[in-house]
């Protein structure tokens, strides 16, 4: 039984100095999907994003939330922190905003820094913070809010392989966590995760979206196998250079 | 060591100009009326300690109180521009016209309205004036210069404009607005003098006066004796407002960190 978190419908987007960024693109995510939008640079996948953040008005088409608007969370492809607070004050932003008490919004955010592997790193500032941990806070912030939609815009783009590697699992493990009944998540967490590397969108998600060039259209729709079906040491597998191969041909045929 | 160096550079230098002044004013017999010796300005000074320090009260306290009111009204007037384009459109070039007119030109008018009996009051309100403007441009800039993504941020969040301008603009606008604070500070002492000058006599009790008082009675020690009260007022009011600026940027804007070497 499927159940239908967001559907978006006939996207269209140009810009006021006439770049058109999308024209008709359209899909759904289910709850507890960890989808990936992937295309070439410019064509049209931040904007989507954005504007099923609702950051941005569409030209043309909606996006719609059957179950009722859900909590979101946003990771911009920079960590994008307050340089002048501490990582607990940049995690805790969301709750601060949302005028959840002092004592409990500190507690939340310290969890999500814990959760994200910054435990005794709260007190620090963004810059004594390195790449990887700074993108950590952002994830941390994102999550503190308890999102039901997490979206991320190409964050590890900017990161060296080792780092990105290591977010990559860790952004697998906090999506497993939540799909888990537990104290800290007891709903699923959906991801729609934007990049540009083909083999990232393969390791992390369960269904890449191919976009066409600008203006980005769907042109593929393809299903991988899930998480809980890939052998260990899925990185170094077959499986994971077929389902690089798939995708790879995807988005050649779509350029 | 860089910092005792910072310090005895600029030293070696005073005390290397102040004794080839020494020694040429009294090898060439200057009158003291010409120029008077750094001894006879340092006699000068202690002998009229009472009245040149009570002048430089006035002096700190009027700037003071023009330098406050500037910033009270150029970070309102900001935030203002900050949430408003219309009332931006519509009341900038007012503050640029402001900016433009020469302050010395229109110091007697406000004199005469808000007249002599309060004359601390017009010397504030002149002082103020010269220094608003660049603590509002600055002010301005920094509001705007706020990160786009944090203020996305804040909209996905449900943040009211207060929360916006509270959590994210106004830190964002800091190192600006301590810059436009910086020059609005010396620049109001600035104006403070040009206005106790344009007030003229018997009015004004500050050091400007004072300065105006020694010349015209040919006390030219006591008028550099002054002029060094005025250089030093200045220099204190700067090094305040960096202090400031260091206070609160230091832990994190790269412009009051300490890099390792």
């Amino acid at each position: 039984m499927t159940n239908l978190l967001l559907e978006a419908a006939n996207l269209s987007k140009r810009f006021p100095n006439g770049v058109e960024a999308l024209a008709d693109l359209s899909f759904a995510l289910n709850a507890g999907d960890f989808v990936s939008l992937l295309g070439p640079s410019g064509c049209g996948k931040s904007t989507a994003l954005r504007l099923i953040a609702g950051l941005l008005p569409a030209d043309a088409g909606t996006v719609t939330f059957p179950q009722s608007k859900q909590e979101m969370g946003f990771v911009f492809q920079e960590p994008t922190l307050m340089p002048w607070a501490d990582a607990l004050t940049n995690a805790r932003l969301p709750l601060d905003l949302k005028h959840v008490a002092r004592t409990e919004a500190n507690d939340r955010a310290a969890a999500a820094l814990a959760r994200v592997g910054l435990n005794g790193f709260e007190h620090a500032l963004p810059r004594e913070l390195s790449g990887g941990m700074k993108m950590r806070v952002s994830i941390a912030r994102a999550l503190a809010a308890k999102p039901k939609l997490l979206l991320l815009d190409e964050p590890f783009a900017a990161l060296d392989e080792i780092t990105r590697a290591q977010l990559n699992d860790d952004l697998l493990r906090l999506w497993r966590e939540a799909r888990e009944p537990g104290e800290q998540n007891d709903e699923s967490l959906t991801i729609l995760f934007v990049t540009h590397s083909v083999a990232e969108s393969c390791y992390l998600s369960e269904r890449v979206l191919v976009l066409t060039p600008r203006p980005g259209r769907l042109a593929a729709d393809i299903a991988l196998p899930k998480q809980s079906e890939r052998p260990s040491g899925f990185r170094l597998s077959p499986q994971f250079l077929e389902c690089q191969f798939r995708v790879s041909a995807a988005l050649g045929a779509a350029a | 060591m860089k910092r005792a160096l910072d310090l005895a550079f600029p030293l070696f230098v005073a005390i290397a100009v102040l004794t080839a002044w020494e020694i040429i004013v009294a090898a060439k017999q200057i009158p003291p009326y010409i120029l008077p010796s750094p001894s006879a300005i340092l006699a000068a000074l202690a002998a009229n300690w009472a009245t040149l320090s009570a002048s430089m009260l006035v002096t700190i306290r009027v700037t003071l109180q023009g330098f406050a009111g500037a910033c009270l009204v150029a970070i309102a007037l900001a935030v203002l521009f900050s949430q408003s384009r219309p009332a931006e459109r519509a009341l900038y070039p007012y503050a640029v016209i402001l900016q433009v007119t020469p302050m010395v030109a229109i110091a007697p008018l406000i004199l005469i309205w808000v007249g002599f009996e309060h004359i601390d009051r017009a010397l504030a309100l002149i002082a103020g004036m010269i220094a608003f403007f660049p603590i509002l441009s600055n002010a301005v800039q920094g509001l705007k210069s706020a990160d786009f993504n944090l203020l996305d941020l804040t909209r996905l969040y449900g943040a009211t404009r207060w929360q916006t301008l509270v959590k994210v603009q106004m830190p964002s606008a800091l190192p600006a607005l301590l810059t436009g604070m910086k020059v609005g500070g010396v620049i109001a002492l600035i104006g403070e003098v040009t206005a106790e000058f344009a007030a003229g006599s018997g009015t004004a009790s500050g050091l400007a006066w004072r300065i105006v008082e020694s010349g015209n009675r040919l006390e030219i020690a006591t008028l550099f004796a002054a002029l060094a009260l005025l250089a030093l007022t200045g220099i204190l009011f700067f090094a305040a407002l960096s202090l400031l600026e260091w206070a609160l940027l230091h832990r994190w804007h790269e412009s009051a960190i300490r890099r390792e070497a």
